[in-house]
């Protein structure tokens, strides 16, 4: 593996804590790792399980679930929702053999522009010591066609 | 069409169990109709027929060919490509064909650990010299050779064109004979058939839909397995902690397996509107989950949230039961994760 690897993580920042925490990281002037590539949405609890799996399967390395802390949530409860899908989504993703590291959640109030840099530092330090995950390549094989691999039993 | 004017019909098997066949045939006496509207070109389970016979046609052929069975070795897919060539419309029957359904659950480890349990470690085999089916053998009489085993599990479309799914581990027969007789339709009366690439022969809503068990508000504090609990005969199977696939499946069979207490396994595969039925799944499980609150601690409810979700022991072979070839990841990565 090069040395060079660059690690793509893709966040889903809620719009009313981590998305202003990340802004607020940027209007500082904070130094964090340029590996994020944030998405907003309006609440945690928007993030479908089939947006994760979409973004490790079209080339991310991993994904960064960002919500308000327990009991700040804009919609009461949303962030909660967001931590039972994604509870149950880690469980099953280990059946994929997919490292627990390549799929985080964290609480970052508007205010905690340093906690979301840390994280993401920290995140990506993670994926470049696991290497790069290349699901269409490495997994499923050129084109997806991982069928054609025949392996040698 | 040919000597005598009848559209030709085909059915093959290719990774599948036959029930697809079975089905089939349940559609009881109009199989007669079926009989005198179609002329078989070709129809292993019923008739004989040779791979010869359907390599002499001309393209096109077949009028109409049922294809069920995933794709799981090479010679499934030389078959999907030799039918396509040969029929003017494909149809993918059953959710093997439709969706990878069972045999595409070996998608969730791999060739190397599928070999070793069904030929070294299983109680009923006894292989000391460790033999293991070889692709090519030389013998005194020439080269024998078996069909590639592929590593990943696909379905039809993923092969080939296909024209119309019909999902269900089996279709049901009424909606079989639906879907005949709007062919039939098409054939001899120049009726127009669906648009291509549609899925037929069931409904467009979740199974809920159609399942006639009570519904109130879905407050679940854990999961049962079966054989934990003896379900409510009237209240919906969910609220009662029993995994039932039915929110995240396809309508169609008329909730069969809710009506007589088992939870919907999901083999008519996802609704309109949904990719990954598995991930459907996971999302909606985790939304009734009435675990957790938003006043609690960090730390607490992390700890509570996760012996709820533990409660459920395998996520993707229950989520993911029939959909594994068309889900968006289609495998595992190493399948480390399922032994
Ligand atoms: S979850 Fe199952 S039991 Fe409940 S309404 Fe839906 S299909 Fe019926
Ligand atoms: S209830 Fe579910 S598993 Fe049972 S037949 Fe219908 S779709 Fe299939
Ligand atoms: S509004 Fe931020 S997590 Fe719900």
């Amino acid at each position: 593996m090069s040395d060079h690897f660059e690690p793509v993580i893709v966040g889903f920042l809620c719009n009313w804590c981590s998305y202003r925490a990340a802004d607020l990281a940027g209007t500082a002037r904070i130094k964090y790792a340029p590996n994020l590539r944030p998405i907003r949405v309006m609440c945690s609890g928007r993030v479908d399980p089939q947006f994760v799996l979409q973004a490790l399967r079209s080339g991310a390395d991993g994904v960064l679930i960002a919500g308000c802390h327990p009991g700040e949530c804009h919609y009461v409860n949303g962030n909660i929702k967001a931590l039972r899908r994604f509870t149950l989504l880690r469980k099953t993703l280990e059946q994929w053999g997919i490292e627990q590291e390549r799929v985080q959640l964290l609480w970052a109030s508007a205010s905690e522009g340093t906690v979301l840099a840390a994280a993401v530092n920290r995140m990506t330090e993670d994926l470049r010591a696991l290497g790069p995950l290349r699901w269409g390549e490495k997994v499923l094989g050129d084109n997806g066609a991982a069928h054609l691999v025949v392996e040698e039993v | 069409m040919t000597e005598n004017g009848k559209p030709k019909l085909a059915m093959y098997w290719a990774s599948s169990c036959g029930g697809c066949e079975i089905s089939v045939l349940n559609i009881h006496e109009n199989i007669l109709t079926v009989d005198e509207v179609f002329d078989i070109a070709f129809f292993p389970c019923i008739a004989d027929f040779k791979i010869k016979d359907v390599e002499a046609y001309p393209d096109g052929y077949i009028d109409i060919c049922l294809f069920n069975g995933a794709i799981r070795n090479s010679e499934n897919e030389e078959m999907a490509q030799l039918l396509r060539q040969k029929s003017k419309v494909l149809v993918a029957f059953g959710s093997c064909a439709y969706e990878g359904c069972i045999p595409a659950l070996s998608n969730l480890t791999t060739k190397k650990a599928t070999f070793e349990k069904v030929y070294f470690n299983n109680p009923t085999i006894d292989n000391p010299d460790r033999i293991l089916p070889q692709h090519s053998t030389e013998v005194a009489e020439g080269e024998l050779t078996l069909p590639h085993f592929y590593h990943t599990v696909k379905s039809l479309d993923q092969v080939v064109e296909v024209d119309y799914f019909i999902p269900g581990c089996p279709p049901e027969p009424p909606q079989i004979w639906a879907v005949l007789q709007v062919v039939i339709g098409a054939l001899t009366a120049g009726q127009p058939l669906p648009p291509a690439g549609s899925i037929i022969g069931a409904g467009t809503m979740a199974l809920c839909d159609e399942c006639t068990r009570e519904k109130k508000e879905k407050t679940i504090k854990r999961f049962f397995r079966p054989y934990e609990i003896q379900p409510n005969p009237d209240q919906c199977l969910l609220e009662q902690g029993i995994i039932c696939m039915g929110i995240a499946t396809r309508s169609g069979c008329g909730a069969l397996c809710p009506s007589v207490g088992i939870g919907c396994r999901g083999c008519y595969g996802p609704p309109d509107g949904v990719e990954d039925q598995g991930a459907k799944m996971l999302s909606a499980i985790a939304s009734v989950l009435d675990v957790g609150h938003e006043s609690m601690d960090e730390d607490v409810l992390e700890e509570l949230i996760q012996e709820a979700v533990d409660t459920i022991a395998d996520p993707a072979g229950t989520f993911y039961r029939f959909s594994m070839a068309h889900s968006i990841l289609k495998r595992v990565k190493n399948g480390k994760g399922a032994a």
